[in-house]
């Protein structure tokens, strides 16, 4: 090795480090936040950490979580999806409805059909036809919005008699003494959360959302990707319709509403970054957990609920700040 | 192989004529090159002074260093006998001096007369733009360009010789001394073309110093009063246009005994990998037919805008075809897509490296095996084991220089992210292997390792195609050299025989004998 060889070696490893030690702290630096607010509640309120009351904020989050996951993959690739709100309220209308109509099993399975009809429909428009993602979705929201309401009629529908099906299992279900939307949550992001980080279709994905160009001239089919992405996004909803359906025994038009923005504040403060090609379902937990036990935490300390809307905002705020401030010192770094 | 360029009439010895502008020692270094080392430049009022040299010479770096867009590291300029310096290109406007791009740079939804005063819009009391003045003001430059747009059209509206001519209209504006042209007819039709001339001449005769950058001998001549060459970051020489011809140019642009090592070619070539038969794309290029052979390194030359990417884009399957055909192997195929092209062995090294070729998010490990994920995955789960290999296959046969697998590729020199970018193809095991504009932006060393790799390559057995506008490069490193000019293949040759002046004249449309004379258009 000559001289200036060695020195850039040198220069090279030391920035490798600064990379892994920056690195560090971002992923770390959620959990510090997540441990204060722990810490900084459990001051206020004896219930706050106790055992009853945990369950009960990773079960209420479970709900947001188990949609985060699904979009956590569309954003990693590069889009957005925010139709999932009222998706939501569709599938969760749907299931309840045909409930009682056609018995828990179909209604089920044409749950889950029309949502990945939907998701589908989200894919092929912007994966195929590579229309703007956020423009789509939004205008997936209203669309599907509107057709809730037209199948409804605009009343609320439930199911009749609550006590005697199976179905009360994916909202009010324990299995091992823990609830099934936990269990689900779990089950979803281990398994997602294993696809994105140890298969070839989450390399494909990483890639997409980190360079859609040299993704399709490496050979990689980008439109097929972004489509099953949506596919994978629907599949959460669906998976959440029924934990919801579940839960009440009955669903409003619009119960899904404003889901789309508490997803993204999840996303967000778990710090998988909007711009695609980075991030994780593991940090997405995080991110849902945090919300989850910041809104619980003004709830016992006694502020009415709408504060927690408040705060989210700020959350939001900050955490997307702080992301763009990390993507600018990276621009910065790698400008070498 | 030539003949040192001894200037007994090269300079020009007009002493009395006064430049306006002089540029003296100029020393420019980027990290691994010296992108000018001394070079000396000076234009007069009123005269068209034509700056050449080969793709990397140093052209457009000396014209930067002059308008501000970067600082010499040595040398001053000075302007109308006084020595300035710019800290940026707005300063070097104020000065009188005046860069237009190749590329342009409007606002496509604005009017021209907006793009024309942007940053100095005319305003009145109580800030507010005054549109009657903004508009007199506009149409007065606008007749003096002879133009035949109006101050309200909207820029975007525009063919793109209408554009060069605002951007033209925006320098007026700043009363400029200097005006200097960087290849402003690469994007121009040849209908087009006496316009800008026109407005060129009446430029000059207004007094107005010019330089003008292109590697088009017809225009060199028609317009300019003397030509100096720049040649690997040096001054060349400097000759009265009037004095000498087309050959002498181009032997002092290009006459230096190339330091690539011919005799390293491949020289075994068994059958037709490639075979293009009368390809065309509507309004890019068309009816293009050749082929690429096992073993072999085919060169395709010309200048940027000659369609040859857009060649391999075809070929790669990212356009269609409007006409003609593509064989594999004999076999006549359509590739649908990249997808569809590596599944058939055919591997693109594509021109941008950050744009095309690199996920720069991804460390170095995952770029390499992003086209081969199939083969590192069972079942669609990735195996780190056969990745690491992979990766430490090609890491060690490409001397590709990083400190470990999981270095984001941003980090790495151009080199070595280019090696990457080879390295990701040769995991696929490709037949035919594309490559274009291998070494741009490269430091001279890597780059000697990369043509060298090249030919390891083809030696080995891949078909090669080498797009380049780098002549040593296309000569060092082909078997056959393909000239292209404005969409058409015009001329084959065998790189160890053509002559520097006979591709010169191919990729620039001038159908002429090698020793012919040549194409002065005397006394515009």
């Amino acid at each position: 090795m000559t001289p200036i060889e060695q020195a850039e070696s040198i220069s090279s490893k030391l920035k490798l480090n600064r990379v892994s030690l920056k690195n560090f702290l971002t992923t770390q630096g959620i959990l510090i936040v997540f441990i204060i607010c722990l810490a900084g509640f459990s001051m206020f309120s004896d219930r706050f950490l106790s055992e009853e009351n945990i369950m009960t904020v990773i079960r209420q989050a479970s709900m947001i979580g188990i949609i985060a996951i699904g979009v956590t993959v569309v954003i990693i690739g590069g889009n957005l999806d925010l139709s999932v709100g009222s998706m939501l309220s569709f599938a969760t209308v749907l299931v309840v409805d045909l409930h009682d109509k056609i018995g828990p099993t179909n209604a089920i399975i044409v749950m889950f059909a029309m949502t990945l009809l939907i998701g589908a429909i989200n894919g092929l428009l912007i994966g195929y036809m590579k229309l703007n993602s956020l423009i789509v979705t939004l205008a997936m929201l209203s669309a599907i919005q509107g057709i809730t309401l037209i199948y409804t009629g605009g009343q609320n529908v439930d199911i009749a008699n609550q006590d005697a099906t199976w179905f009360a299992v994916f909202g009010r279900g324990f299995v091992g003494g823990i609830a099934v939307p936990i269990l689900m949550f779990a089950v979803l992001a281990l398994c997602v959360h294993f696809v994105m980080r140890y298969t070839s279709y989450g390399r494909r994905i990483f890639a997409i959302g980190g360079n859609p160009t040299a993704a399709v001239y490496s050979g990689i089919r980008k439109s097929r990707c972004v489509f099953t992405t949506y596919m994978i996004s629907a599949f959460s909803v669906g998976c959440a319709a029924l934990v919801l359906g579940s839960r009440v025994m009955g669903s409003q038009n619009n119960v899904g509403q404003g889901y789309e923005l508490l997803v993204l504040a999840g996303i967000i403060l778990g710090g998988t970054s909007l711009m695609g090609g980075a991030g994780s379902v593991w940090k997405t937990v995080i991110g849902v957990l945090i919300l989850g036990f910041i809104q619980n935490g003004l709830l016992l300390l006694g502020y009415p609920y709408y504060t927690q809307w408040l705060v989210t905002w700020v959350i939001i705020i900050v955490a997307v700040w702080l992301d763009l401030a990390n993507q600018r010192k990276r621009l910065f770094t790698s400008h070498s | 192989m030539t003949a040192p360029a001894t200037n007994n009439n090269q300079r020009s010895v007009d002493a009395s004529i006064k430049p306006v502008l002089r540029l003296e020692g100029i020393t420019k270094r980027f990290p691994g090159v010296v992108a000018l080392n001394n070079v000396s430049f000076d234009v007069r009022a009123g005269e068209v002074h034509a700056l050449l040299g080969e793709n990397g010479a140093g052209k457009s770096t000396l014209m930067k260093c002059l308008a501000g867009k970067h600082q010499a590291e040595e040398g001053s300029i000075v302007l109308e006998g006084q020595k300035v310096s710019f800290s940026d290109p707005m300063e070097a406007k104020q000065h009188g001096i005046v860069l237009i791009h190749q590329e342009l740079s409007l606002v496509s939804d604005l009017t021209v007369a907006e793009n024309i005063f942007l940053g100095s819009l005319p305003l009145k009391w109580p800030n507010r733009v005054d549109w009657k003045k903004l508009r007199s003001d506009t149409d007065k430059i606008l007749s003096r360009l002879q133009c035949t747009f109006r101050a309200d059209d909207l820029v975007g509206d525009l063919s793109i010789a209408k554009k060069q001519m605002v951007e033209i209209a925006r320098a007026l504006v700043f009363t400029p001394k200097i005006v200097v042209f960087d290849e402003p007819t690469a994007s121009l039709t040849d209908h087009e073309k006496p316009v800008l001339f026109n407005v060129i001449n009446s430029l000059r005769e207004h007094g107005v110093g010019i330089v003008y950058i292109s590697h088009r001998m017809d225009e060199i001549f028609a317009l300019s009063q003397r030509i100096t060459v720049l040649r690997d970051g040096e001054y060349n020489g400097t000759v009265d246009t009037a004095q000498t011809n087309e050959d002498e140019v181009t032997k002092l642009m290009i006459g230096r005994s190339l330091e690539l090592d011919h005799s390293s070619k491949p020289t075994e070539f068994k059958e037709n990998v490639l075979e293009v038969r009368n390809l065309s794309v509507e309004g890019v290029f068309k009816d293009i037919s050749f082929n690429v052979r096992n073993g072999e390194i085919v060169g395709m030359y010309g200048l940027v805008g000659a369609g040859r990417s857009e060649i391999a884009e075809t070929i790669f399957g990212l356009r269609r075809p409007s006409a003609g055909e593509i064989l594999l192997e004999g076999e006549s195929v359509t590739v649908k897509s990249p997808h569809d092209a590596v599944a058939r062995g055919i591997a693109l090294v594509p021109e941008s490296r950050k744009e095309q070729g690199l996920v720069l998010g991804l460390n170095c490990r995952d770029n390499i095996t992003l086209s081969t994920l199939g083969s590192v995955s069972s079942l669609g789960v990735m195996s780190p084991k056969k990745e690491l290999e992979i990766y430490e296959k090609y890491q060690r046969e490409l001397k590709i220089k990083t400190p470990g697998w999981a270095q984001k590729v941003g980090n790495l020199s151009g080199g070595n992210q280019q090696k990457i970018v080879i390295g990701k193809w040769l995991t696929t095991h490709p037949k035919l292997l594309i490559l274009d504009e291998p070494t741009r932006g490269i430091d001279v060393g890597s780059k000697a390792e990369i043509h060298a790799l090249i030919k390891d390559l083809a030696k080995s057995g891949y078909a090669v195609l080498v797009i380049s506008s780098e002549m040593p490069e296309v000569l060092g490193v082909s078997n056959r050299v393909i000239a292209m000019y404005s969409g058409q293949i015009t001329a084959e040759f065998n790189a160890d025989t053509v002559t520097e002046d006979e591709l010169v004249q191919a990729i620039t449309g001038q159908h002429k004998p090698a020793s012919g004379t040549p194409l002065h258009a005397a006394g515009v």
